[in-house]
């Protein structure tokens, strides 16, 4: 998957988990945190979603590269060159 | 029954509580096999009812619960789930040193601690932000009394108002890490207090309906008698005599139970169990449950839905251990709890300890029991003066009768201290495939703490199953 992909991707896991939150103005490099109603419930479902739809494994220690949008893509980036885009 | 069984699941969940049933809802979504045992004849384990002759219900934990439950049972559970939480709205206080109402929210108590209370605005914006901002990662002796000295020196009265309520909800103390208080303080004391609409007994049967839908096989009034481990690996369980394979356990069982019981001291190395052995097991409760005659009714602006009731001239939190009773927690039920039902209901509840109880010879248990009846119904006419009059059926729990349904040691409430938290999530260190997931570490007790923890195991266990 490309970044734009995998952006597109967390997007979409974003707006199932956070289904009242406005996403369209989310900023990269501003962390979810402050942007959006979010506690560690949220981040252990981002991580749930991605290894249920991807397959990707994110050992606890790495949880705070899922910090902003662009900490995110980078770090998913490399893992997921090999990830066929979900239809 | 046992005969469809298979022979082998990815996952074996030992007890149906909150954390154990949602543990297997999501370990089950994620696309793994799973089989639920649960030795009691019903799900739910403390989040539970009983009915008695005469059409009444009763509930043992629906007091009221923090407003993530309504996230949780919208994620982990279904909408309906989630659409069926509604907000209580009269929480009282009356004590000698005060009495009042509250939502429950943060404005409101900010509002009560200025002008009621005259503490300075800055002490309790400080209180709360200090509390809001507390992990599981901070300095453990660091005690609530401390917390409470530094914003509110020499104020007993407002440790009673924001004490009290947590030392009902998970038997806390102001000797326990100020960061246990501050992460449930922060919870439940902040955007007020919600309930079930329907009662627990709907709330169980739309989550069996949904680990149904989602394939996990449930099996009731069985108990594991043994987790089997071979090479630092689980295996199986054994379930009523018959050996079940399995890649993964997670018990909900008792913490303590799970390592010595099911598992057995011989599977764990020296240190651990050093470790295990120190945990301290919460207290237990006891509860009077009341139900008024058909037509009889409460007036919700006397009673409310929640009253925190104590005669005692000041907060101690082991005086409300004590069995010379002096501090209730008075729940009030009215018809629109369980639409379609008539009956109002009050359900008492204290703190208790195991000890006070257990080793009572039978003719003074039952007194003991008859007692706790009376003294209940002589502090209810405080606020229901025909009280009495108004009752159809009254029953009393102890210590003993929540050791019996739930297995908890000591009859436990409310899970461990904060060191059974450590212990819970280093089961799977110790051996592979084995994990915990229950009330303990005081955070990760009651509905919503419960239900969080199982969710954290859950990811764990398929962490775990996709590498194997
Ligand atoms: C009196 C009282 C009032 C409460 N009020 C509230 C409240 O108002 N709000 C709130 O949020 N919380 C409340 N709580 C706390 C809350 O009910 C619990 O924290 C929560 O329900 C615990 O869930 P659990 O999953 O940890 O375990 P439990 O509910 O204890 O479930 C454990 C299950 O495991 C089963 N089990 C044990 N051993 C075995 C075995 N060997 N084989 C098969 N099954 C086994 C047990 O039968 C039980 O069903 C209250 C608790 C009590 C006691």
């Amino acid at each position: 998957m490309t970044a734009a992909e995998i952006k597109e991707a967390v997007l979409e896991i974003l707006s199932d988990i956070a289904p009242d939150e406005d996403l369209s103005n989310l900023k990269e490099d501003v962390s979810f945190r402050e942007q959006l109603e979010m506690d560690s419930m949220d981040f252990l479902d981002i991580v749930m979603e991605l290894r249920k739809r991807y397959r990707i494994q994110i050992p606890e220690e790495e949880y705070p590269a899922l910090a902003s949008m662009k900490s995110t893509v980078e770090y998913l980036e490399p893992r997921m060159t090999e990830v066929a885009k979900k239809q | 029954m046992n005969d469809t069984l298979r022979e082998s699941y990815d996952v074996v969940v030992i007890g149906a509580g909150l954390a154990g049933m949602t543990a297997a809802n999501t370990i089950a979504r994620a696309g793994h096999s799973v089989l639920l045992v649960e030795q009691h004849y019903k799900l739910g384990g403390l989040a539970t009812w009983f009915h008695r002759k005469g059409g009444h219900i009763f509930d043992i934990s629906l007091h009221g619960f923090p407003v993530g439950m309504i996230k949780s049972c919208r994620r982990y559970w279904t909408a309906e789930i989630a659409d069926s939480i509604v907000q209580l709205k009269h929480i009282r206080f009356d004590n000698p040193m005060f009495s009042l109402e509250t939502t429950f929210t943060r404005e409101d108590f900010s509002k009560l601690l200025f002008e009621r209370f005259r503490i300075p605005a800055e002490n309790v914006t400080g209180f709360f932000d200090a509390a809001r901002a507390m992990s599981h990662l901070d300095d453990q002796a660091y005690t609530t009394r401390r917390l409470f000295e530094k914003f509110f020196p020499g104020r007993q009265d407002v440790v009673r108002l924001l004490m009290e309520p947590i030392t009902y909800a998970n038997g806390s103390t102001l000797e326990d890490p100020a960061l246990t208080y501050g992460i449930v303080f922060s919870n439940f004391m902040s955007k007020g207090v919600y309930t079930f609409q329907g009662g627990s007994d709907r709330l169980i049967r739309l989550m069996r309906d949904d680990m149904r839908k989602n394939g996990v096989d449930i099996r009731f009034a069985c108990e594991v008698q043994k987790v089997h481990v071979e090479r630092r690996k689980v295996a199986g369980v054994t379930l009523d005599g018959r050996r079940i394979g399995c890649r993964a356990v997670v018990s909900n069982a008792n913490l303590l139970g799970t390592i010595f019981q099911l598992v057995g001291e011989e599977q764990f190395d020296k240190d651990f169990l050093e470790e295990a052995r120190a945990v301290r097991l919460n207290n237990s409760s006891t509860q009077v449950y009341m139900a008024l005659k058909p037509g009889e009714t409460l007036d919700e602006n006397v009673c409310g839905d929640l009253l925190f009731s104590s005669t005692a001239p000041e907060f101690r939190t082991d005086m409300l251990l004590s069995r010379a009773i002096t501090s209730r927690t008075y729940s009030f039920y009215y018809p629109r709890t369980r639409p379609g039902h008539d009956r109002c209901y009050a359900v008492a509840s204290t703190n208790a300890n195991y000890a006070d109880w257990a080793d009572l010879p039978p003719d003074e248990y039952e007194a003991g029991k008859r007692n706790l009846i009376e003294t209940t119904l002589e502090g209810i006419s405080k606020y229901v003066p025909d009280f009495r009059e108004k009752l159809a059926y009254s029953e009393a729990a102890t210590p003993k009768t929540f050791e019996r349904y739930t297995k908890h040691w000591g009859g436990a409430s409310f899970g461990t201290k904060f060191e059974g938290l450590a212990v819970s999530r280093s089961l799977p260190e110790r051996i592979a495939g084995l994990y915990h997931a229950g009330s303990v570490g005081i955070i990760m007790s009651g509905w919503l703490g419960a239900m969080n923890y199982g969710v954290i195991v859950a990811n764990d266990v398929d962490a775990f199953l996709m590498k194997i």
